[in-house]
């Protein structure tokens, strides 16, 4: 009973790797080393995949060239844009029909449907609707994000504790303070599932929605690299984008942080 | 749903008269009729409860007190029936159900609006002996701190009836002491209205100026308690008791609610 499960491991075990067996860096490192030899001894060319050591170099030339941050500007303010018509436009319904029984009869069979189809799907049609310019792109984003954050609000006013509306009822609380001070902040844990879902969505319909004939922003850089089989520039672009969910990722998580640090955490932070 | 009348009847004499009330009753319904469904929970309901009356309610589980409290709180609907209650009402509730996202303070001052709002929700803590809690958030709160602050956050307005719904049930038997002379000294500064509704005799007993027993949707005896405050389990208390079990036995067939209710002094029941 009072051997720990690492005291008996270490007792059965007399040869231990006291630190290479938490060192998670360890494979992609590996990886990394292994990768850029086969590059130098020509196993893997050029053309196939640039060593990282060149996508290295590149990242740094086409940064302080200026050629990278401005994309990623172009980028970025695309996926912004989407982001904020699908927060407005999912915020509100998922109010109306979270709030209303008769919101939910009107707004929730249609965002059903919308569900139904793959957004991506739909960027045959906003070029015709919309040509190849920065709109269909944005619409793309927008739609495709529009509904998690729908879904996961409305599910988060309709779990609402009922027991504290009803409480915060009998203080007299007007309609809209008991949406302002109970509803919405009880809502929020599941908001803010939705928004980071959203998130990675809006990356994911950014790659695609860049394909279509971008004069600026990552997918841009991403076609003429491969027009000119720049396999380094390539992989420097697929980098951001990683970077970029990760990025939107923390930003959320700082987000929860301060709003819900009422919250008491199940896991020790 | 329809009651032998011979048993009401009974009922009736058990009762005393209530005293007449000088001034208007801070609540008052007649005939109050309340059903879901089929199942008529309250039917044809008096009570008359006067300013400052600490009045206890007895019944067992399932009688209807949470719902004679709720339609007093004004959390139900009452269609076109006559309920009078004073405007400010305040509850407390079995759980706290204090609002996790907001401080200690700001559930106290949940829905005051004017000036100096923070002020009187500090006062109103300090009063049931959480001013060190202030910025608390309320999920590190322990179970009674939790419900002296839901006290606090009834009493910050000033309520003219204080509905207390089971408050102290889940609280262990000496904070539950503790809470009951919490509750007196705050009825005596503030004199609301009270109505608490309890599962405990000697609660029940040691708190309410009148202790009413609810059955079968109506008050079926009435007890006016005349002793001094602060109530001690003698002889005039225990007979007093008697007679409540005696009221509560009588309907209840396992007299399981006399069940519930701790002897200090070991005697048998009835
Ligand atoms: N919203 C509702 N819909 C249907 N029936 C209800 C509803 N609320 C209460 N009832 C019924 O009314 C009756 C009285 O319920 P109530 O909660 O008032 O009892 P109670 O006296 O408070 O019991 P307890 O001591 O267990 O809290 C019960 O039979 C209950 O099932
Ligand atoms: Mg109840």
């Amino acid at each position: 009973m009072s051997l720990t499960t690492a005291d008996r491991i270490s007792l059965a075990r007399p040869f231990r790797w006291p630190r290479l067996s938490r060192a998670r860096w360890l494979s992609p490192v590996l990886l990394l080393a292994l990768w850029e030899l086969g590059s130098r001894f020509g196993v893997i060319p050029e053309r196939v995949l640039a060593a990282p050591s060149t996508v290295a170099e590149t990242f740094w030339a086409l940064t302080i060239s200026g050629e990278l941050p401005a994309n990623l500007l172009v980028s970025l303010a695309r996926a912004l844009a989407g982001l904020t018509i699908a927060l407005i436009v999912a915020v509100t319904l998922g109010l109306i029909s979270g709030l209303s029984r008769l919101g939910e009869t009107a707004i929730d069979p249609l965002m059903q449907i919308k569900r139904t189809i793959p957004s991506l799907a739909l960027t045959p049609l906003f070029i015709v609707w919309f040509g190849i310019g920065e709109t269909p792109k944005i619409a793309l984003i927008a739609v495709a994000t529009t509904f998690p954050i729908y879904l996961n609000l409305f599910a988060g006013v309709r779990g609402i504790d009922v027991r504290l509306v009803e409480a915060a009822r009998s203080f007299g609380l007007s309609d809209w303070s008991l949406v302002r001070e109970v509803i919405l902040p009880g809502a929020l844990p599941s908001f803010f599932v939705g928004l980071r879902y959203a998130l990675g969505v809006s990356v994911l319909v950014l790659v695609v929605a860049e394909q279509i004939n971008a004069q600026a922003g990552l997918g841009h850089l991403i076609n003429n690299a491969r027009d000119f089989m720049r396999t380094d520039i390539i992989v420097v672009c697929l980098l951001v984008y990683a970077l970029l969910g990760l990025g939107a990722d923390a930003f959320v998580r700082t987000l929860e942080r301060r709003a819900l640090a009422w919250r008491p955490s199940l896991v020790e932070q | 749903m329809v009651q032998p009348r011979i048993r009401r009847r009974a009922f009736d004499a058990v009762t005393p008269a209530p005293a007449a009330a000088p001034v208007a009753p801070a609540v008052k319904l007649t005939g109050f009729v309340r059903q879901f469904g089929a199942n008529r929970v309250i039917d044809g309901l008096d009570l008359s409860i006067a300013p400052g009356e600490f009045v206890a309610l007895l019944g067992a589980s399932g009688s209807g007190k949470t719902t004679l409290l709720r339609t007093l709180a004004g959390l139900d609907p009452v269609g076109d029936q006559d309920v009078t209650t004073p405007d400010t009402r305040a509850v407390v509730f079995q759980d706290a159900r204090l609002l996790p996202w907001k401080k200690v303070w700001r559930n106290v001052a949940l829905g005051l609006k004017d000036k100096g709002v923070r002020a009187r929700a500090e006062a109103a803590l300090k009063e049931v002996g959480l001013g060190h809690r202030l910025d608390a958030w309320p999920s590190t709160l322990s179970g009674g701190e939790a419900q002296r602050t839901a006290l606090a956050r009834a009493l910050v307005r000033e309520p003219g009836l204080l509905l207390l719904d089971e408050p102290f049930a889940a609280l262990d038997a000496l904070t539950r002491l503790k809470m009951h002379d919490l509750v007196l000294n705050l009825w005596n500064e503030h004199r609301p209205a009270v109505l608490l509704v309890t599962h405990d005799v000697d609660e029940a007993i040691a708190l309410a100026d009148r202790v009413l027993v609810l059955n079968k949707g109506r008050i079926a005896a009435e007890e006016r308690i005349a002793l001094e405050r602060p109530r001690a389990p003698d002889a005039r208390f225990q007979a007093v008791r008697r007679r409540l079990l005696g009221h509560l036995g009588v309907e209840a067939p396992a007299s399981h609610e006399a069940a519930l209710v701790a002897f200090p002094s070991g005697e048998a029941v009835q």
